[in-house]
């Protein structure tokens, strides 16, 4: 197993990361998270991945065969409906934002301070 | 198998879903019935848990999925006192503001009692789990509510800002969490706490463990608030509706150092057991700057709401130093502490509501001397202040005693006069602020304090007179007075060091979770607290009544004592202030730099 997949989920994070920290832009901040969500269904079903492994469904195979972890893609899943949940939340926070202040910089929509 | 432990997440959820469907024909009384209902069951449930679990935890697999040959498939609840506790916190805090919402808005869809419902499931799911993924689905359901709840007032501007923040922040933070339990599963195999540590018993604190769990305790912290991670606190807190305040400051952030211990000493204090030291001291030093920080920028705010928000800062740091002592004594300190601590906070914000209510305002300068016609919230002020300050032997005073003296236990004998500086900074801020408003004390005006939106912006709108006071006072009274009098519940110090004694010794809680071994009863041990918690609370109550004062009258001081010290302090508090700059950015920027920072100190201390 060569560790390219893990360096590949926290590339993804950071530059997910970079994009909310330095955004400019409501939605473009939105979208940057979603990026930085998906580095974990990488690393996750990097984990529980096994060199020539099936997928793991049991029925109709010899017994013994190589298949990957079924754990972390149920984890994968319900980190993906969780993202989309909070994805599609911020996404209408971000639509009423525009439409009550005129503006999308987050910068520009903060009202209180200090 | 005890059908009572899924019942304080099952109760809310299947409401919440029946309101969800039937709400809309039933009309809003029958909609707070249905809420106040569930959240008592809840509270009730709950609490027959912590007396259920006095001995022994319960163990509950769904499913049936019991551990084979010592091995965790299924998921599991863990219920033991210390956790039943806040459950039941957190159905009683959720209960008296569904009582208290009754009044105050005028209107409210059926979706508020739905979020709240679900927010409540979510926090009971959070306390009780055993599994540490379970733990994760459960924070992420506990967020998208209160993201939900925070920007309900969604036509205003300031309460978008607040959601926004509060959303981007925690799902960084929820996103660090991840991280850290899918490199603990990639090393251990396991999801299951106590599956974790057994696993990982032996072993050595190699870089990816400490990795992993700097990256848990980050995410955690980012929930509770701890400095760096604090941002999007104030900003939150600020401007959700005052009956989700009650609960987000009373018990949410209170969770995510429950969390800490949670995951510490099933899962991760054999293999850290050789370096605990430096982990107490990483653990501990967060906690007084997080305290220190919190009673500062207290102190510069007007308003009550984001004043109330910071001092939830400040005592979440006095929590982390308590959990982050490590000893039993520490914990069960703690857990007393938040107890009182969540009841008085959510006296308060239910007191600031009263006002907010009567006078569409929620500015202490503006409230100045206004609050006289409301002598009930008046009182509660009081109260809460000195409640908060650990006047002996109310309230907070068994919890600050029992981290006093396991600081003196560990060696740390210098965190007492810290913590102690804390507590007077948050309770004196809040004395203040009560002085000014129900009592008319103090100038009218306070250049130093920051400027805020007016907050009668943030709130739904609503029509002034027609307010019924019982039913907003007395949730607010009852919480207060169930804060103070928690301390006088019989030998709970011992009790609750007992509990903490349990949930500590990993090696038999491990055996009682994976194969069923019921430990034997323990007495539980009896806590003379001696002297000197007598002497730091004696300290903070009249500390905090004399900071009190000179937030009131600090403008009249001898010129010279103004100007010297006045001068010197003026430049950092202009920076401290703004740094809070309400911009999710740089909070995420400070969340990716604390959790940097914390594991690089962790990689440091724990080799």
């Amino acid at each position: 197993m060569s560790y390219l997949p893990y360096a590949l989920a926290v590339w993804i994070f950071a530059v997910g990361l970079y994009g909310v920290v330095t955004s400019r832009n409501l939605i473009h901040l939105v979208v940057s998270l979603t990026v930085a969500q998906s580095s974990t269904y990488v690393l996750l079903l990097s984990i529980g991945y096994v060199n020539r492994g099936t997928a793991p469904i049991f029925a109709d195979v010899p017994k013994g065969t190589r298949a990957v972890d079924p754990v972390v893609q149920a984890l994968t899943l319900t980190d993906v409906v969780v993202s989309v949940t909070v994805a599609s939340l911020l996404l209408a926070l971000a639509l009423q934002a525009q439409k009550r202040t005129g503006k999308t910089d987050p910068d520009e929509v903060a009202a209180m301070h200090g | 198998m005890d059908v009572l432990v899924p019942l304080p997440v099952v109760i809310p959820l299947l409401t919440a879903a029946g309101l969800t469907a039937t709400g809309h024909f039933l009309g809003r009384r029958a909609d707070d019935l249905a809420g106040i209902a569930a959240a008592a069951a809840t509270t009730v449930i709950s609490t027959l848990l912590v007396l259920r679990s006095l001995d022994h935890d319960l163990v509950y697999w769904f499913g049936g999925w019991t551990p084979r040959h010592g091995i965790a498939l299924g998921v599991a609840f863990d219920v033991d006192p210390l956790s039943a506790v806040l459950a039941a916190l957190a159905g009683a805090l959720v209960t008296a503001s569904f009582v208290f919402a009754w009044r105050y808005f005028d209107e409210v869809g059926t979706l508020f009692h739905v979020l709240m419902l679900v927010f409540l499931a979510a926090m009971t799911g959070f306390v009780l789990s055993g599994d540490i993924f379970n733990m994760f689905v459960f924070f992420e359901l506990m967020s998208v509510c209160v993201f939900g709840l925070v920007g309900y007032a969604i036509e205003h501007r300031a309460p978008l800002q607040g959601a926004i923040n509060f959303a981007v922040t925690n799902t960084v933070g929820a996103l660090l969490l991840l991280f850290g339990i899918a490199l603990v599963y990639g090393r251990t195999g396991a999801l299951n706490l106590v599956q974790i540590g057994s696993v990982l018993q032996g072993s050595r604190p190699d870089g990816l463990l400490v990795v992993a769990f700097g990256l848990l305790l980050a995410g955690f912290l980012v929930k509770a608030g701890a400095v760096p991670f604090h941002f999007w606190l104030s900003d939150a807190y600020a401007v959700a509706p005052i009956p989700v305040c009650v609960v987000l400051s009373g018990v949410m952030s209170d969770l995510g150092l429950h969390a800490v211990g949670r995951i510490y000493w099933p899962a991760f204090s054999g293999v850290f057991s050789a370096n605990a030291d430096g982990l107490r001291g990483v653990l501990v030093g967060a906690g007084v700057l997080t305290a220190l920080l919190g009673g500062t920028m207290a102190f510069f705010q007007r308003d009550l709401k984001r004043l109330l928000a910071f001092v939830t800062i400040g005592h979440v740091g006095i929590f982390l130093a308590g959990v982050g002592l490590l000893t039993a004594r520490g914990l069960a300190g703690t857990t007393l502490y938040v107890l009182a601590d969540g009841f008085l906070k959510g006296g308060l914000f239910l007191a600031v509501g009263i006002l907010v209510r009567r006078a569409q305002d929620g500015d202490e300068l503006r409230l100045r001397g206004r609050g006289r016609r409301a002598p009930m919230a008046g009182l509660a002020f009081l109260l809460g202040g000195l409640g908060l300050a650990g006047l002996p032997p109310f309230g907070t005073f068994v919890g600050s005693a029992l981290i006093i003296r396991s600081a003196g236990d560990v060696g740390y004998d210098w965190l007492p006069p810290l913590l102690t500086a804390a507590s007077i900074l948050t309770a004196g801020t809040v004395l203040r602020a009560g002085a000014r408003i129900f009592l008319g004390w103090g100038d009218a005006d306070d250049p130093s304090l920051s400027h805020e939106p007016r907050a009668a912006d943030e709130e739904p709108e609503k029509v002034p007179g027609r307010v019924s006071p019982p039913l907003l006072f007395g949730p607010a009274l009852a919480l207060i007075v169930v804060g103070l009098g928690l301390a006088f519940t019989p030998g709970l110090a011992g009790r609750a060091t007992q509990w903490a004694q349990r949930f500590e010794n990993r090696p038999a809680h491990a055996a009682e979770v994976l194969r069923g071994v019921v430990p034997p009863a323990a007495s539980a041990p009896a806590f003379h607290p001696g002297a000197a918690p007598y002497v730091y609370g004696a300290i903070s109550t009249v500390g905090a009544v004399a900071f009190a004062l000179f937030g009131l009258y600090r403008r009249r001081l001898p010129t010279l004592l103004q100007r010297g010290p006045g001068r010197l302090a003026a430049g950092p508090a202009a920076r401290l202030k703004a740094l809070h700059s309400g911009i999710v950015g740089d909070y995420v920027a400070w969340v990716t730099f604390g959790a940097t920072a914390l594991t690089g100190l962790l990689a440091l201390t724990l080799r």
